[in-house]
């Protein structure tokens, strides 16, 4: 290893980390488009998109997706001849970055052979957030000002108004979780849910109360139904991004779902234990982290049963149907195929984990010894580290795992919520914001103030204790 | 059994909400409930669509259906149709042109010489059916597929319509195109299936 390298490294390490947080925003997304329309078919009893196909594979409709993408940066950059160019320009790239940058102080896992798991520990990690999506509302009011146009205009307005109406409630249910944290850093208040789930703020009544405003609040910053007036398409065209076209409008389009994501991830983090798997502690999985293997075999029968489930759809009337030679007849077994190797790696965890366990080895040895030797050569070894690789990586990918279910569902509810109900009035919308949330996110402070004074620990955990 | 009492039209709906309702959860998360039902449901069970996946599968239509129509035959072979004029004359929307002529073989009866049935300007009512008296004409092919890319070949002549039936014959103008010599007047084979400067036709099974 040469010297630069390993001086280099901290850099490295922390390009890496933003590399992460970008990919794994971006990867979800295109999943998120795609549950989005397959849900609302669902919902509606269709079978939603499913024609689109490469070789034959279709992917339950995943393939629309990648069909968007390309006809979204094939499309005309259109640039209307009325607009502010600069500040025109600007949106869209505001609101897609402050969507990402928000991500940076959410925590994946405590740490990872002393590395943290997460892009940058700013101290006030949470009020970062807090400022950071204030920041958002300038991406959609820049872009219906400087659109020029009347409906655009009544967009941004209306984003504006009921984003700082909303963050209001947002910001003082978030005040209920210092209080229970003693901490705006979201890496204190993840490693203070760890353990049991009863350790979960969502599960004190303060911090109930505190995830229903936040969520409820989350919603209207994000502009998702029922609070998306800024682009009600009924009475202003396209809202604030009725100006745009090709990657522009696919700009604002992912800015809506990656909010959608960092809302789930930073409600997740805050109420709902964030990395944490609600059952045992971090250093519990370092310890057991062969046993966390062998429980990784537990899919296998579930994805034997989703292959099972693949096979039968050869009989499906429509693969009856399909013509000799169609290439969509093979999908079945594409994915039958799919499962099955899914499924088989699961077992080839499972017994990695048996055969750790079995020769009383450390996981670091059995099977990822080399590895460990790499990162020895780099000074990160158990001796100055306290820390050895294979247990923290197991640790880190249960983490990030874990991290990652709670915002999938998260972005879900979204969109079930999306799909189920209707678009609030306007003056509705800012009735429940000043008249019924705000006065409640208040009374929830100070009874959250309470609260910890009476049961500084939590009140389940009082009687049943943390671990 | 009786009726459970209506709700009368006239009374305002708003401002009768319960506390409960319009605290706004509780109804939020029976709504949410009921779609949460859906996607299991449709999930599990997909033949609960009614989306029929044309054009991979294609509806099977009733036999009251009223599809494209057919000229039936007799058992000697020859058009039950005497041209007795009665389907043109009841033809709402004048699709129907018969030609009459007579058989030497058979003096007692005509015949026609030519049938000719505009599809573009028939409205399947069905009259013609109705009208005839000697049950020559008929509407129960269940072809619903009934189109071409020139005029020429939306006219069903007596050749085509002749024992028609759903997956016994090919489309009008496949038939006419490769059989030039029973092709309506004006059909031409030289024209290209798909006109110079139109766009290409969609492809069967899409595709990126």
């Amino acid at each position: 290893m040469s010297e630069l390298f390993v001086a280099s490294l901290p850099y490295l390490i922390a390009l890496g980390r933003c590399i992460f947080a970008v990919v794994f925003v971006m990867q979800i997304l295109p999943m998120l488009i795609w549950a989005e329309r397959k849900g609302a078919a669902y919902i509606q009893d269709r079978p939603g998109p499913n024609r689109a196909h490469v070789l034959g594979i279709r992917a339950a409709g995943l393939v629309h997706t990648l069909n968007d993408v390309v006809k979204l940066i094939m499309k005309e950059d259109i640039i209307p001849g009325h607009v502010e160019k600069r500040y025109w320009a600007a949106a869209p790239v505001i609101a897609m970055s402050v969507a990402l940058c928000t991500f940076i102080v959410v925590p994946f896992g405590d740490n990872f052979m002393g590395y943290d798991l997460k892009v940058s520990d700013i101290d006030g990690g949470l009020l970062f957030v807090l400022a950071a999506t204030g920041m958002g509302v300038y991406g959609v009011m820049l872009a219906g000002w400087a659109s020029n146009n009347k409906f655009s205009l009544m967009g941004g307005l209306r984003a504006s108004a009921q984003m700082v109406s909303y963050e209001l409630s947002m910001g003082l249910s978030a005040v209920v979780v210092f209080l229970i944290a003693g901490s705006v850093s979201l890496s204190t208040i993840a490693e203070m849910q760890a353990g049991v789930a009863w350790n979960w703020t969502v599960f004190t009544p303060v911090g109930f109360i505190a995830f229903v405003l936040f969520w409820t609040a989350a919603f209207a910053e994000t502009n998702r139904t029922p609070f998306d007036l800024p682009e009600g398409e009924a009475e202003l065209v396209g809202g604030y991004h009725t100006e745009y076209s090709s990657l522009r409008f696919a700009l604002f389009f992912m800015a809506e779902y990656a909010n959608m994501i960092v809302a789930s991830a930073v409600t997740a983090t805050l109420f709902f234990g964030g990395y944490n798997t609600g059952i045992v502690t971090p250093a519990w999985l370092r310890e057991h982290a062969d046993w966390v293997l062998v429980a990784a075999a537990g899919a296998v029968p579930v994805l034997l049963w989703f292959a099972f489930e693949a096979h039968k759809r050869k009989q499906r009337p429509f693969y009856q149907a399909l013509p000799a030679g169609d290439a969509r007849l093979k999908e079945p077994m594409v994915f039958v195929g799919i499962w099955l190797g899914a499924a088989v790696a699961h077992l080839g965890i499972g017994v990695a984990g048996l055969m750790g366990l079995a020769s009383k080895l450390s996981l670091d040895f059995a099977t990822f010894g080399m590895m460990s030797g790499v990162f020895e050569s780099l000074g990160m070894s158990a001796e100055t580290q306290g820390t050895v690789f294979g247990p923290d990586l197991v640790t880190a990918i249960v983490g990030i795992t874990v991290l990652a279910v709670k915002v999938l569902f998260g972005c879900w509810f979204f969109i079930w919520v999306r799909w189920t109900v209707p678009r609030f009035r306007y003056d509705q919308l800012m009735d429940l914001g000043w008249k019924r949330m705000l006065p409640l996110a208040i009374g929830n402070v100070m009874l959250a103030a309470v609260w910890v004074a009476v049961f500084p620990t939590g009140l389940l955990s009082t009687f049943f204790g943390s671990k | 059994m009786a009726l459970p009492a209506a709700r009368k039209l006239s009374q305002p709906v708003s401002g009768a909400m319960s506390l409960g309702e319009s605290i706004y959860l509780v109804e939020m998360i029976k709504g949410l409930a009921l779609t949460m039902t859906h996607i299991i449901k449709n999930i599990f069970d997909q033949d609960r669509f009614r989306t029929v996946e044309y054009p991979d599968v294609r509806k099977s239509m009733t036999e009251r259906y009223r599809g494209a129509h057919r000229l039936l035959l007799r058992p000697d072979g020859k058009v039950k149709c005497v041209a007795c004029m009665c389907c043109p004359t009841i033809c709402p929307a004048k699709c129907i042109t018969i030609i009459a002529g007579e058989d030497p073989n058979d003096p007692a009866e005509k015949f026609p010489v030519e049938f000719d049935i505009d599809m573009l300007r028939c409205i399947f009512c069905g009259f013609c059916v109705e009208a005839c008296p000697k049950d020559a004409i008929r509407m129960d092919t269940r072809i619903y597929e009934i189109n071409a890319y020139t005029r020429q070949a939306m006219i069903h002549n007596k050749s085509y319509m002749v024992d028609l039936m759903d997956g016994l014959k090919p489309p009008a103008e496949e038939f006419y195109r490769a059989n030039p010599d029973s092709s309506p007047a004006g059909f031409s084979v030289d024209q290209p299936s798909v006109p110079v400067g139109q766009p290409a036709v969609n492809q069967v099974g899409g595709g990126v």
